[in-house]
């Protein structure tokens, strides 16, 4: 299992909502700009990385029980959809990494089957 | 004693409002969590929700939707005012879509929605009366089995 703080590493990423907790493992990652394909295929406890960076990506993550949101290839959601995802308390992590990259670097270091 | 409601609320959907798209759904899953309702529950609750709250938003003009919940079951009834569906097999087939360019850069128009709130729900009516409006009646039972 990988934490939140563990990806930050790996993607030499940003962390945009300061103070929330990082800690908490996750058991898988789905990497998806489709909103109802979040919303069909994603697990209970999954970190959600994306190229989108408007609110519904925050409401769409909060709504499945995401545990975080990784945003790559260095986007920058706005501040009001920070505020959102700190209200909700679910991490965005920004990276400069492609999406490919992002999903090279954390899958490596995910034990097989929580993909 | 079971079957009594025992919470009900109705929010309004603004069609076009891509702003607050998934608010309304924020909120019930909020509520549905509040009561105390198994969380697998919500989640397919919350999902059906929110796809539907985004067709109201996509291509209809107005939406209410009606919240209710008992101990066994989840039931939300959207219904809106708008173009309504023309064939409603077809809306239902996974990859169909009518979204425009702009919906897509959303992140929607996937053609997944109607489909998607299928597979969440246990019951699922769509009636919609072309140039008035659509409704779609979801329930999610929060046990597996009959109630
Ligand atoms: N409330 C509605 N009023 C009018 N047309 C609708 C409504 N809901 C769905 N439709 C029609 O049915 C089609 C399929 O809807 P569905 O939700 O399955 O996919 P989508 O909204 O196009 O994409 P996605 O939901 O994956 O983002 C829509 O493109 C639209 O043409
Ligand atoms: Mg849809």
């Amino acid at each position: 299992m990988l934490t939140l703080r563990e990806m930050l590493v790996l993607v030499k990423g940003e962390l945009l909502t300061p103070g929330l907790d990082l800690e908490a493992g996750c058991s898988k990652v789905f990497a998806s700009d489709l909103m109802s394909d979040v919303l069909s295929f994603s697990e209970p406890g999954s970190t959600l990385i994306t190229g989108l960076v408007n609110a519904h990506v925050v409401r769409t993550a909060c709504l499945v029980d995401a545990m975080g949101i990784i945003v790559v290839q260095g986007k920058r959601p706005n501040a009001a959809v920070v505020d959102e995802a700190a209200a909700k308390k679910l991490p965005i992590i920004a990276t400069g990494c492609s999406m490919f990259e992002a999903c090279w670097r954390i899958s490596g270091n995910l034990p097989d089957g929580m993909r | 004693m079971n079957r009594e409601i025992v919470f009900r609320q109705k929010f309004e959907i603004q069609g076009g409002d891509f702003s607050r798209g998934g608010e309304v759904s924020c909120e019930v899953k909020n509520l549905l969590k509040e009561l105390g309702l198994p969380a697998p529950s919500v989640r397919r609750a919350a999902i059906a929700s929110y796809e539907a709250e985004m067709n109201v938003i996509m291509y209809a003009e107005h939406g209410v939707l009606d919240l209710s919940a008992t101990p066994l079951k989840i039931r939300i009834v959207i219904e809106d005012s708008g173009p309504g569906i023309e064939d409603i097999e077809l809306a239902m087939n996974e990859g169909y879509s009518t979204a425009t360019p702009e919906m897509r850069e959303l992140g929607f128009g996937a053609g997944m929605g109607l489909s998607n709130i299928k597979k969440n729900t246990d019951e699922l009516e769509i009636t919609s009366e072309i140039g008035k409006g659509t409704r779609l009646t979801m329930v999610v039972l929060t046990e597996r089995h009959q109630p």
